[in-house]
């Protein structure tokens, strides 16, 4: 890769959504916004290599989409089409509202709820995170051109059904944030252990895009509770990313990585942030009890610190609100800790995740923890097997190696199995 | 301002109550005082449907509703709403009023 095809690709990164956001707003249309955008990306991979980079690409990304714009308007000459060529002339003042970011009024779009849930995360990752469909495609499972049809779809009934490009109504607001906070989490989860046997393990693109609109959604509902849960629980989980990758490329565990290496400034951020809704007495949603039980991780600058009854009693408080074997499956890592292995492995052992790769993960490491090394081998190899992220594997081919190598005595005495999930362990 | 098709499902016919004709009025009522009305109008049981065919010379009538389903439409409305936030929330309205569920669909335009 050159430096050019470097920066373009950086740039890409950063300006993608600004330049789709800008264009749709000045055009109404999200589809043409997406195909201008793409086109102007396309150009600057033909022009820049042979003109140069230009001083502020971004504007310059932007100015030749719309312009690109305007030229297909002309083109195709018709009359709605040429009322947006008027607005795009005569650019009209923005009403500067809560709102004021165009790349927020695209997420609220492209999280409508007229649109399926799958649609919404797909066209969000499209129009806000810039990922291709390939790229979406792998990270949900699903066949190319089967998400291809998923985001035409959607992108054809926000045409034909009018869904508004812009801030909901007043009323329709807390009900609308919630799905965003959906797809900004998975979004954010995508980014934390991204999935893909060729791409880099962690997209800090993606997680820093994820805690920059939920802060701008906050900004916005600073009363809401759930809103703070959830940056809280992203910026104690960005915390821990400088310790989280080894130098090869590996997944370091909860429980063996540096913890001089996590930042202290997002932790104080995330931490005040807990307290703050502590301290509201109302009862908690889902993020704020994540972010409570990530909180109490990050509280203990020593993994032997670690309150584990206080994330069990998290985690109860947890499967109130959503009894799913996930929940359950992280709470029996926290109990392993508490009251061993053997007890958190009954708890394990039949939960109906038999295509999830954590919890075969999970099993492989109490097993190991309890001697069993020949089922907990097999467990590793599940786990391999359903694992997409690269350095996943590479953590949990060391750990099934290591039960290959002789054992000088009896299993290693160390603690938390999970590869530091965002929601748990 | 676009136009939007609200559908009402349900698998009988004429089976509104009293208390909900009286909903569906001031429901009606209020579209009209915010200027959404266009028309609406209930529908009488599939069962006194009558297929047209005129495409080919004389025209051909056959008795009977076209497709054969447990739930079918029994009423409609159709509104002015400049965009899909505000149509969902008058179809909100109308599927409280009438005390059944709706389907909302935008008119094609031009």
């Amino acid at each position: 890769m050159t430096d050019v095809d470097e920066v373009i690709a950086q740039v890409h990164r950063e300006e993608w959504a600004r330049v789709v956001a800008t264009l749709a707003r000045r055009l109404g249309d999200l589809d043409v916004a997406e195909e201008m955008a793409a086109e102007a990306f396309a150009t600057a991979v033909e022009r820049w290599p042979v003109d140069g980079v230009p001083p502020n690409p971004g504007a310059w990304l932007t100015t030749t989409a719309r312009r690109k714009a305007i030229d297909r308007l002309r083109r195709e000459g018709r009359r709605e089409e040429k009322h947006r060529e008027a607005l795009m002339l005569f650019d009209t003042p923005e009403p500067v509202g809560a709102i004021d970011d165009d790349r927020l009024r695209l997420v609220f779009t492209c999280c409508h709820p007229a649109l399926a849930v799958e649609a919404r995360v797909a066209l969000t990752l499209r129009m806000v995170g810039g990922l291709t469909v390939p790229e979406i495609a792998r990270a949900f499972l699903v066949e190319e051109t089967a998400m291809s049809r998923r985001i035409t779809r959607a992108k054809t009934k926000i045409r034909a059904a009018r869904i508004p490009y812009g801030v909901p109504l007043r009323e329709d607001i807390p009900a609308r944030v919630t799905g965003v906070l959906a797809v900004l989490y998975l979004i954010f989860n995508e980014g934390y252990l991204t999935s893909g046997p060729d791409k880099e393990a962690v997209r800090a693109d993606l997680t820093a895009e994820a805690i920059r609109l939920t802060r701008l959604v906050r900004a916005m509902m600073p009363a809401d509770g759930e809103v703070a849960g959830l940056l809280a629980l992203m910026l104690l989980t960005e915390a821990r990313r400088p310790a989280r990758m080894s130098a090869s490329g590996e997944l370091v565990a909860l429980d063996e990585q540096d913890r001089g290496a996590w930042d202290r400034g997002l932790i104080a951020e995330g931490h005040a942030l807990v307290r703050g809704r502590l301290a509201s007495g109302q009862a908690p949603g889902r993020y704020q009890i994540l972010a409570a039980i990530n909180a109490v991780h990050t509280d203990a600058l020593d993994v032997r610190d670690t309150d584990w009854s206080q994330v069990v009693a998290l985690y109860d408080q947890l499967a109130r609100l959503d009894p799913s074997p996930i929940v359950r499956l992280n709470r029996a890592i926290a109990v392993a800790e508490l009251d061993g292995p053997e007890v958190a492995l009954a708890q394990v052992n039949g939960l109906p995740l038999e295509g999830y790769h954590a919890f075969h993960a999970t099993r492989a490491d109490l097993l190991r923890r309890l001697g069993r090394s020949v089922q907990s081998r097999a467990a590793y190899d599940r786990a391999i097997g359903l694992t997409v992220n690269t350095a996943e594997t590479a953590y949990l081919t060391r750990r099934r190696d290591q039960l290959a190598a002789p054992a000088s005595g009896g299993p290693t005495p160390d603690h938390a199995a999970a590869a530091d999930p965002p929601g748990g362990p | 301002m676009a136009q939007y098709l609200m559908s009402v499902l349900d698998d009988t016919s004429g089976s509104a109550t009293a208390e909900e004709m009286a909903a569906i009025d001031v429901f009606n009522d209020q579209l009209q005082a915010d200027g959404h009305w266009v028309f609406a109008g209930g529908l009488a049981s599939p069962d006194t449907a009558t297929i047209v065919d005129a495409r080919d010379a004389a025209p051909v009538f056959t008795d009977g509703p076209y497709v054969e389903s447990k739930e079918f439409i029994v009423g409609f409305w159709i509104i002015n709403a400049p965009d899909l936030d505000v149509a969902l929330r008058l179809a909100s309205g109308g599927s409280k009023s009438c005390n059944r569920r709706v389907e909302l669909r935008p008119i094609l335009s031009e």
